[in-house]
Order: structure tokens, then sequence, then C-alpha cells
């Protein structure tokens, strides 16, 4: 049973006067992968971080439209609830350097002052872990620093610390870019077994890794939705010039 | 070929010159540390630290009173001077462009190089004589005058290579922007504001000219914040100013007493800022 987990609407947003995205329609389906490609500067980030609100934080950020999760335009929700619902990891790995792998799990919970009984945290602990395909790696180490593991492993952290909140939907915003072939390949893995639980939005300029992974792709080109599709209509027929060039390597 | 002999020379001297300059800067250190060493320590004792000082022609004697008044005024700066320190440091390296925190940070600019003298004057005037009498009080407010721009500079400069990315992941996980700021950045520049508080204390903790008219100096012991009282740095000044042989000594030994004291402070910030180093 599809179901559309969360819609946009018409969508534009940008710095000040100028526009960095114009216009965006498409719908997210449920426990499904989609994948947002696109060259560099064509307003990815920018999309990504209008979904969990956090575009609101760069400085002159504006906006109109509607993003709808469960029907809803997230822009009447208080940001705060937004953003547990949707989680988020970066570009870059960054757990938080003062807390142990453990805490950084429950990272969600600490820094919102949420108490747990011990046994729900090691509950929630191990199994974002093991859901994040990190535990056998770091079982035995789970009160050493985050920071000390290496940049894959921080990233997986990241997912699990996200996953831990237990939201409907996880935004990863370009996850890979700064890691190394293997780390890569464990993350795509990864992706394919979280959708089971949950709704994976992604944004990639690797062409080869939107294929891969995703269910869906939009195409963003210059701000504009070019294509938006079944990833493999998109990438066997494209519908599009721009994306058939873009796909075949003549620009990007 | 004699060329790149030439040059192999040159740069020989070079390196030689840079390194024998470098040693050179620590000479005055070392020159200093060497005499007040070898002109104070005959003088220094058990009862140097647990004795007030005795009259003129008497022997012996300690500083206690000036050692216990460092801590009380000093304390009473690091009291004053941090919390609003280190809100204002975040505020800057929160707000970087803003038409106020433009104003905020030439401010402490401004405030950092006006002569610590003054600073004693304005204390005098706004607070010794509206009291009528001087205070260990004043001499607090004016060390903590002296102290804010300090710890407001190095909070900022903490705060501001914090990654911005440990705030995003604290957003993103929808904690809200006080929290984020107490749970996430605090603790992640804790170090840093900490040396950086300790380093203005050793500062404070030496400063003579403004308390010499605010604290003013008392022979006596005195607990009472609301009377003058006396610290080390005001003990160098009186003895060494004074006529008397046997004072000097005693001036030579407190200057020393103060310098372990400022030395001990500088080498637990270096010891707090390693240990503790928060790496992102």
């Amino acid at each position: 049973m599809e179901s559309q987990i969360l819609k946009i609407e018409n969508f534009s947003a940008g710095f000040g006067k100028c526009l960095v995205l114009k216009n965006i329609d498409f719908s997210v389906e449920q426990n499904r992968i989609t994948a947002i490609m696109g060259p560099s500067g064509c307003g990815k980030t920018t999309l990504i971080r209008c979904i969990n609100r956090m575009h609101e934080f760069s400085p002159g950020a504006v906006f109109s439209g509607k993003i709808l999760l469960h029907d809803e335009d997230i822009y009447s929700i208080n940001p705060i609830i937004v953003r547990r619902k949707i989680g988020m990891v970066f570009q870059r790995p960054n757990p938080f350097p003062t807390m142990s792998i453990y805490e950084n799990v429950i990272s969600g919970f600490i820094l919102n002052g949420i108490k747990l009984k011990k046994g729900e945290r090691d509950h929630i602990v191990v199994n974002s872990l093991q859901k994040a395909g990190l535990w056998e790696e770091v079982k035995d180490n789970l009160h050493r620093r985050g920071t000390f593991l290496s940049g894959g492993q921080q990233q997986r952290l990241c997912i699990a610390r996200a996953l831990a909140m237990n939201p409907d939907i996880l935004l990863l915003d370009e996850p890979t870019s700064s890691l190394d072939p293997k780390s890569t390949l464990l993350i795509e893995q990864l992706m394919e077994e979280l959708k089971q639980s949950i709704t994976i939005l992604i944004v990639t300029h690797n062409i080869a890794q939107a294929a891969r992974i995703s269910d869906y792709v939009a195409f963003l080109y210059l701000g504009e939705l070019m294509e938006f599709g079944l990833s493999k209509e998109v990438f066997t027929a494209p519908k599009n010039k721009k994306t058939e060039e873009y796909l075949t390597g003549k620009f990007g | 070929m004699r060329q790149l002999k030439k040059r192999i020379v040159k740069d020989f001297f070079f390196s030689l010159i840079i390194i024998v300059m470098a040693f050179s800067a620590c000479i005055p250190l070392f020159l200093i540390l060497g005499f007040i060493i070898k002109n104070g320590a005959s003088s220094i004792n058990l009862d140097f630290f647990i004795h007030l000082p005795k009259p003129v022609g008497e022997q012996g004697g300690g500083i206690l009173n000036a050692i216990i008044g460092t801590f009380i005024i000093t304390g009473i700066a690091f009291l004053l001077a941090t919390p609003l320190s280190i809100l204002a440091g975040i505020y800057l390296s929160e707000n970087r462009k803003n038409a106020f925190s433009e104003i905020l940070r030439t401010s402490v600019d401004i405030l950092s190089s006006i002569p610590s003298i003054v600073i004693g004057i304005i204390a005098y005037l706004w607070i010794v004589k509206p009291m009528k009498t001087f205070s260990a009080l004043s001499g607090g407010i004016a060390l903590a005058i002296i102290m804010l721009p300090v710890v407001i500079k190095s909070t900022e400069e903490t705060f501001a290579i914090i990654p911005y990315g440990l705030k995003e992941a604290s957003f993103a996980l929808g904690v809200p922007y006080y929290r984020t700021i107490l749970k996430v950045i605090l603790p992640a520049g804790l170090s840093g504001v900490i040396t950086g508080t300790l380093i203005a204390i050793s500062r404070i903790a030496g400063e003579t000219a403004p308390l010499l008219f605010t604290a003013f100096g008392n022979p006596f012991m005195n607990l009472n914040l609301t009377k003058p009282m006396n610290t080390i740095p005001l003990v160098v000044f009186n003895y060494t100013t004074s006529p008397y042989e046997q004072w000097h000594k005693i001036a030579w030994a407190a200057a020393l007493v103060l310098l372990i004291i400022v030395l001990t402070l500088n080498i637990f910030s270096r010891i707090i800022s390693k240990k503790w180093k928060v790496k992102f």
C-alpha cells in the first residue's frame, strides 16, 4: 500500500532576493528512498533543510508554499516538534565531542531534558546502534568518546542518534560525500534495511549512488524541479532533456 | 656550485640567528625569576605565611593578612566579572555581525586598553568617595572591570572555533536554542573558558595601581569587605617604598609569593587547556 507521507506543494525558498528554489512540487512515498540529485548549487541542500525547518536559521532566509507532513503543514507546527519527527544526518559527521558513544545515541533525549529509565535508555542505545549497523563495532567501547571513531563509523553514529528519536522521516544530506568507498557501501546497504521502518530522503550529487539506492528520484536544476518519478524510469528513459544531459555527463 | 655553497651557509646562519633570538627572549624571564628567588627566598618560612606583619624594628612577621586579602579581592572580582563576561562572550560569538555586537566588541577593545590606574581612579570616585572609606569591595570592583574584557575576548575566541555543525546537529534533534547553547556549545568550549578565566585571574592578582586608592592596604587582619584590605602587590609596593631594610626583605619575599601564585595559575591553565581539550 503506497502512501504519501510528505507533500511538497508549490514551494519556493531563497536568501533575501536570491531565489534558490522555484515552485517545487513532488511527494515522498512512505518507506521508500527518494533521492534528490542535481549539480552543485541547484538547491538540493536548501530543499532538504526546508523540510526540517533548518533553512530558517540562515540569515535572510525566505520561503513560500507548503510542505505537508501527514497532511499537516510543517510551517504551522512548532519547529522543535517538526525536527523531532524529521531527523537529519549531515554531510560531515558531527557527533557531540563531549559525549560518549552511548550518550551520543541518546543525545536527543539528554539535550531535550527528557528523562528515561536506565532500562529504556539501554534499549534505545542498543536498538539504534543495531539499526545503524554499528553495534558490533562499538559494543565494547560504548563509554568512549564518539570522536574516536573513524569517519564512516561517526556517520553511522549520527544515523543512530537520529534514529533514536524514532522519527517518521530521515533526511540525509550527502551523507557519504566525506567518506571512503567502503564506508559509503555500508551506509548504502544500511539505507536499504532502514526503509522497512522509515522513509528516507537523501541528497546526493553522485548519480551512480542515486541509481543504486533510490526508489524515486527528483532532479533539480538551477532551483527548478526538472523531473520526478520512479528511479527505474528516470534513469533508463528520462523525459526531460536536461535530465538526460545530466545523466550522460554533459554537465554537472 | 659556489652559489649553492653560499646559500647553504646563509641558510645556516639564518636558522642560527632565529634560535639565538628565541633563546634571548626567555632571558628576561629567567633573570627576573632568579633575582627574586635570590632576594626573597631567605625571608620565606612558615612564619611568613601564618603571621601578621610586625611593627618596624621587630624581627620576623608575615603577610597572612595580605595573602588572604589577595584571595578575597580576586574572588570578588572573579564572582562579579566571570558570569557577565562569559555571557557577553557567547553573545559576541553567536552574533558576529549585527550592529550591537560591533559596538560591544569595540567597547571591549577600548576597555581593555584603559590603563589600570585610570580604572582605579574611577573606582575611587564612584565607590570609595560615596562610601567615605577605602574598601575591599571597591578594589574587587576595580579588578573586575579589568578582568571583563580579558574573559569576554577569550570566551568569544573559544566559541568562535566551535564548528557550526555541532549546533546544527543539536537543532536537528529538536533541541531549543537555549539548551543547545547550555548543553552543547558551553561544554565544548569549557576548557577554553576556564583557561581564559584563570589567565585573567593571574593577571589581576598582580595588579597594584587600581588597588592603591581602593583597597588601600591594611597592616592588620581584616575580613570586612567594607573596610580597607591588604593584598600581596600592595605589600610589595608599600614595603619597597619604605626606608627600612627589614621591610625591603619582606617586600622581596612577598614578590616571590606573588610570582609563585601567578606562575601556578598559568601552569594550571595550561594543563587544563591540554587535558580537557575537546577534539572536534
